[in-house]
């Protein structure tokens, strides 16, 4: 099974890739001629400011929604593993919103967050009469929020899966020991799950490098550029700007960036993350 | 119809098993595909059948697609020998398409487009046919449509495309109701309508509604102010790539009262948040919510369609953008869509180019399509003489209101991010909403965009 997984790698992964380092060193308007352009492309790129908010704004984006989702994925996980009654049921209403296409969702918050025709004013809720997506600091607030209100489902039940392969004699163990609730949820829980946080923050942390949709949908990247992320920038460089190699240019920074997380946190994990920690494995 | 540079919105969508296994079987065609590379007979691969099939795209969304499909049936049973094979697109969808096919060499024999700055990548790229001796030996045809529809059309002195469709000025709406219960007077001056902003805000209606979100409707007010307060001559130097062109006095004044406006809340306090792509903002105007707005002419078909009553029972009112008081502009000038516009694909084959001329000729805007605009479309087609057709139509008032302001404008200006390149509009775009936002200052807005001027 290897080989047809490398080929699809190469055609799909690799290739592209070239493609865009390739892309990133001439200079096209997506229309006319190629030209090779030496280091242009890279050269407008890195002096345009555009791309250092954009880089600043994705890290933001990518701390908030990691310091946001993982403590309530974490809960939810550990009470959907250890709940006996509702389980199933409570499991399937979480799951929910991972189940929605990102556009639906954005359309649905940016509906509901109209300030003239959404929830705060048609039921005459001062307090959610807020302008959510009209100010740079709410709407990073918001993308935030809509973004972990999708993806939290997901990692919760990474968690689930996880707590549920921690091994029952431990807890026992502690019970005699006289460990309470809180106890063993920070001396067995958390560190049984150290592998599971670090494979789930590496899925949020490389996942944020790729919000487009969701976003482009909710505010385009406004109001102004107070939330547009190095995928936005990239697309309006290069679909709405007709500059492929500047965007080829920000693709390959993306790519970095993402590779280079990827392989920090497999480092702070100690390099055998996926190693099997159960007994006898 | 919309205004064309509505933003995209992508919709991803899970790979189905289905679709996956198609994927893998196109592995093997990327490399084929590959090998293709940029020289494609352009529209050869989807006409089917007879050399003279010319293949033509255009947009969806009523009641435009009905007519445009009209047009082309109609076209094709008249002519059995040159036939229009027609594809129909969603507006955003379509402009990413056509950009990629013609880059492709993949473009169809009759481009649709809205001229200007994106005809010209075209030409540059040497994509499309130069039309000016055609249109030299056929003067008839050239001499039925509007003079002032050439403009986007033709690019270093040539004509690269045949205007067609209909003429959009942008239009300064207001709702007669609302000004009647505030006891005010559409403005005459844009000092009046800047001393509208508090009479309406005490009374919590938002002055001039605004779909910030959609960054070109913010421009229209730009367009207007800059030609108001210093004359076409500011942008048209911007245009003509003149060095630090954006450096004009007028612009800095223009940028000035432009955040004054945004300070003072003539916009409402959310308008960064309205999109004009769900026309949130037409509602707003024909829900009373706000008092005035300023849009294109196209708005008028669908404020009639959702709006109820509103624009039936007579309480749109409408004007052309007033003066700014000691300013340089005519107030009879108006900016807008001069017209929609079809190139021909120098791909194309000869048979398919004579196909698209045969078209141009005995097609476009014959006198039933002509007269589908005015009736079914709410809109003022580029042919010259349906004044007629015009004042025996429902919409008389209206329709009468766009000819004239078409016809007697002493400049109609192409809005500006169709009329400059893809990269400069872009560009332009940013900072104005930026500019509404307060995150540039106008002296750091002109030094911004003083620096894309001739990209």
């Amino acid at each position: 099974m290897v080989l047809p997984a490398l080929a699809m790698f190469v055609a799909f992964g690799v290739v592209p890739l070239l493609g865009v380092l390739g892309l990133s060193f001439t200079q096209w308007d997506g229309i006319g001629d190629i030209h090779p352009a030496g280091l242009d492309s890279w050269r407008h790129a890195l002096t345009e400011p555009g791309l250092f908010h954009a880089l600043g704004v994705t890290f933001l984006v990518m701390a908030l929604s990691w310091l946001f989702q993982t403590p309530i994925s974490l809960l939810i996980g550990v009470l959907l593993a250890s709940h006996k009654r509702y389980r199933g049921f409570l499991a399937v209403l979480y799951f929910i919103p991972l189940l929605l296409s990102s556009a639906a969702i954005a359309i649905t918050y940016s509906a509901l967050l109209n300030p003239n025709f959404g929830l705060g004013a048609g039921l005459n809720i001062p307090l959610l009469n807020q302008d959510w997506l009209g100010q740079s600091n709410l709407a990073l607030c918001v993308v935030v929020f809509v973004v972990s209100w999708q993806f939290i489902p997901f990692h919760s039940l990474i968690y689930q899966g996880g707590v549920r392969q921690i091994p029952r004699s431990m807890y026992e163990a502690a019970e005699i020991d006289g460990a309470g609730r809180i106890g063993t949820f920070f001396h067995i829980t958390l560190p049984q799950l150290k592998y599971t946080i670090i494979t789930s923050s590496t899925l949020m942390v490389v996942g944020s490098l790729t919000f487009f949709d969701l976003i482009f949908v909710l505010t385009s990247g406004g109001p102004g550029d107070a939330t547009r992320v190095l995928a936005l920038e990239m697309y309006q460089t290069g679909f709405k700007a007709n500059l492929m190699g500047p965007a080829s240019a920000i693709a390959v920074i993306l790519v970095l960036v993402g590779l280079g997380l990827a392989l920090l946190l497999r480092r702070i994990g100690g390099g055998s993350a996926s190693d099997s920690q159960l007994e006898g494995a | 119809m919309r205004h064309s540079s509505t933003e995209i919105s992508v919709e991803r969508s899970p790979i189905s098993r289905r679709n996956f296994l198609s994927l893998t079987a196109m592995a093997g065609a990327g490399a084929a595909l590959a090998a293709c590379g940029s020289s494609g007979p352009g529209g050869d691969s989807n006409s089917g059948g007879k050399a003279g099939t010319a293949s033509y795209w255009f947009l969806t969304g009523q009641p435009g697609e009905g007519i445009r499909q009209t047009a082309a049936e109609r076209f094709n049973k008249a002519n059995p020998n040159n036939k229009l094979e027609f594809t129909a697109f969603e507006n955003d969808a379509y402009k990413q398409k056509i950009k990629t096919a013609i880059g492709a060499g993949q473009a169809p024999t009759l481009i649709w487009g809205w001229g200007g700055g994106g005809l010209k990548s075209y030409v540059d790229a040497g994509q499309v046919e130069d039309l000016t001796g055609w249109f030299g030996e056929n003067a008839a045809v050239k001499d039925r449509l509007f003079p002032s529809s050439f403009g986007p059309a033709t690019v270093g002195g040539k004509i690269y495309a045949m205007p067609c469709e209909t003429v959009q000025p942008i239009v300064l709406y207001y709702n007669k109701k609302v000004f009647e219960k505030a006891g005010a007077q559409p403005p005459q001056s844009f000092e009046e309508m800047m001393a509208l902003v508090p009479t309406f805000k005490s009374k919590g209606i938002i002055p001039y509604s605004l779909a910030g979100k959609a960054r070109w409707t913010n421009m229209m007010w730009l367009e207007f102010l800059l030609d108001r307060i210093g004359g076409p001559e500011v942008f048209q130097s911007v245009f003509d790539g003149q060095k630090d062109a954006w450096s004009n006095p007028a612009v800095l004044d223009m940028l000035t009262k432009i955040q004054q406006m945004v300070k003072d809340g003539a916009f409402g306090k959310g308008f960064s948040s309205v999109d004009a792509a769900d026309n949130a903002d037409q509602a707003l105007l024909y829900t009373g919510k706000a008092a005035m707005m300023l849009h294109g002419g196209w708005t008028y078909g669908s404020m009639k369609n959702d709006g109820g009553d509103f624009v039936s029972g007579g309480n749109l009112g409408w004007m052309n953008f007033p003066p700014v008081t000691g300013g340089k502009g005519d107030p009879t000038n108006t900016v807008g869509n001069p017209g929609q516009y079809l190139a021909i694909s120098s791909k194309a084959t000869a048979e398919q180019k004579e196909t698209a001329k045969k078209f141009f000729t005995s097609g476009v805007l014959d006198a039933d399509e002509t007269k589908a605009w005015i009736n079914d479309g709410g809109s003022v087609p580029v042919a010259k003489g349906t004044e007629a057709i015009l004042g025996a139509s429902p919409d008389a008032a209206f329709l009468k209101y766009v000819y004239d302001t078409s016809v007697n404008a002493k400049v109609f200006a192409q809005s500006w991010d169709q009329a400059l390149s893809p990269t400069a509009a872009e560009a332009l775009l940013d900072n104005i909403a930026k500019l509404f936002q307060q995150q540039v200052s106008p002296q750091q807005w002109v030094t911004n965009m003083n620096q894309v001027i001739g990209k």
